[in-house]
């Protein structure tokens, strides 16, 4: 089995750290995996975007075009790219700041989850990243939650070892939400 | 089983130049390879290495000439625009039969171009890139892993051969991540470098390391040596990649990254039902001419495929043309014109009209 997934967002949202987070946990879970950050000169509220693919045998082309799953964090990256998820596939999007204005959008299905404020409400913004990862893993099952909470030692710097339990809340937020259950505190 | 770790290309590279026992590195930062210095600077200096960010790319190629000529595995690494100002380092290194492993993390040009990915220093490459007729070992990778691998092969390669080896790829292959293992290095047979500059205290009597050649006849002996070397190389070093090529009826042909977007494009066009195959060069030059002319018997039909104008295609055409048709689809380097395995089955399907 083979999966791919596009994260976009704006700069300082994490969309890099997710990408990689979901890529250890792919690791953990003994999938082969190919990261591809978008680069350039690169700045915090500038276009961010990356590509994962993890499977069990090749994972192929680092380069998608038509993604499985989009996850996408703002305006920007929404209008941009929610229209390429290929026919069949899912759009999560980050209704906090995502607004849609009845794109047609057929064949595709569309998740809206208000990740902004449930960052918010769980203490910090930037848990916004994490409560994608939540909802994405939630929602295709192509990766377990427990391997997203382990691969949190490997894709966080030591430093910041203490907010993992942070971490793991908003991931299990995002889990919870998507799958309609009542967010337990 | 070894545990897979996850680091860009870049790094692994870095990290397969010191497993190789590279001890001398020098470089100067150029996106988008710069991680590969950085992961040296941090690194080289714990396995006993030197590290050195000198003041220019030419600077830093003359240093790999002066290691290499005392016997040292040395490596430098740059980008387009640097690699350019490395070739007259290249070429007297070529001239002095000297290893030595550069890395060009390929980014558009000509000129400063742009940081993202190209395959428009195929020519450069493969043809030697400096003045005065010579050719230096070219590896192409397309995945992290191969990034690591090919890395150390370079450094054997070079010291077997005693011509400067380059590891090929491009900011895709680079900078993205991938699962991977390490390796030991297994050194393979290599050579005595009883020619090495290491001073008398070593026994080796004086040694003269140079290009300059004057001697009755010299020159002319010199190359003829170093083409019997390419030709050596040719027969016993091409490596390349098959991929359902045996029955297919368009066989696709790509190298580095395109030829990651390239073989999901083949698969999907298998599922289709159209016989198209994929043949990947994983050592450029040499170009596995051989691998190409047997499979042009089987396939009348290649289509090349290029992150540039058309470079690669010239010597599909040398290999295969007496057999085959040669057709190539490329995109010019530039932000945005990554192809995806989408555009390429289109592709694909464009010259399988009549297969299905």
């Amino acid at each position: 089995m083979r999966y791919d997934l596009f994260i976009a967002g704006y700069g300082g949202q994490g969309v890099l750290l997710a990408g990689n987070l979901l890529s250890y946990a792919a690791i953990h879970e003994g999938k082969n995996v190919s990261f591809f950050p978008a680069y350039g000169v690169e700045k915090r509220g500038g276009a961010a975007m990356c590509t994962v693919v993890f499977a069990d045998g090749d994972t192929g082309s680092p380069v998608v075009g038509r993604p499985s799953v989009s996850l996408l964090l703002n305006q920007l990256s929404f209008d941009k790219f929610a229209s390429k998820v290929k026919q069949g596939g899912i759009c999560i999007i980050n209704s906090t700041l995502v607004k849609t204005g009845g794109e047609s959008l057929e064949g595709i299905k569309l998740i809206q989850l208000p990740m902004g404020d449930m960052a918010v409400e769980l203490g910090d913004p930037r848990m916004v990243n994490m409560v994608a990862c939540g909802a994405y893993a939630a929602k295709t099952s192509a990766i377990a939650i427990s391997s997203l909470e382990k691969a949190l030692t490997k894709a966080l710097s030591e430093r910041n070892h203490s907010l993992i339990p942070a971490n793991v809340k908003a991931i299990e937020a995002g889990a919870a939400a998507v799958n309609g259950q009542k967010m337990i505190d | 089983m070894q545990e897979k770790i996850f680091a860009k290309g870049n790094e692994a590279v870095a990290m397969a130049a010191i497993e190789a026992g590279c001890r001398c590195y020098f470089g100067y930062p150029i996106t988008p390879q710069s991680d590969i210095p950085e992961y040296l600077a941090r690194e080289l200096p714990k396995s006993g290495g030197v590290f050195m960010q000198v003041e220019s790319e030419i600077a830093a190629i003359n240093m790999v000439l002066g290691a290499s000529a005392a016997g040292v595995r040395a490596m430098t690494s740059s980008s387009g625009p640097g690699i350019s100002l490395k070739q007259e380092g290249i070429s007297y290194m070529a001239g002095s039969e000297l290893p030595g492993v550069i890395v060009d993390i390929m980014r558009q040009g000509p000129g400063l171009g742009g940081i993202d990915a190209s395959q428009a220093d195929y020519w450069q490459a493969t043809r030697g890139g400096g003045h005065g007729g010579y050719r230096i070992i070219v590896l192409a990778p397309n995945s992290v892993q191969e990034m690591y691998d090919l890395t150390m092969l370079a450094f054997d390669l070079s010291d077997i051969y005693r011509m400067p080896a380059m590891v090929l790829a491009d900011s895709v292959t680079g900078q993205m991540k991938e699962s991977f293992v390490t390796k030991r290095y297994t050194a393979a047979e290599l050579p005595e470098k009883s020619w090495a500059v290491r001073g008398r205290s070593e026994g080796t009597g004086q040694n003269v390391v140079k290009s300059l050649k004057l001697g009755d006849g010299e020159m002319e002996a010199f190359h003829w040596n170093m083409i019997k070397r390419c030709q050596e190389l040719s027969e016993k070093e091409s490596r390349w990649e098959e991929f359902m090529a045996d029955d297919a009826e368009l066989m696709v042909t790509a190298f580095g990254s395109t030829s990651r977007i390239a073989k999901t494009a083949v698969a999907a066009a298998r599922e289709e039902g159209i016989k198209a195959g994929l043949i990947r060069p994983i050592t450029l030059f040499p170009f596995p001419r051989k691998a190409y002319e047997n499979l042009s018997r089987k396939c009348g039909e290649f289509l090349v495929i290029e992150l540039s104008t058309g470079q690669m295609v010239d010597d599909v055409k040398l290999a295969v043309e007496r057999n085959a048709a040669v057709s190539f689809y490329g995109r010019p380097p530039g932000a945005g014109s990554l192809p995806t395995p989408e555009e390429l089955l289109e592709q694909i399907r464009k010259h399988c009209g009549g297969v299905r």
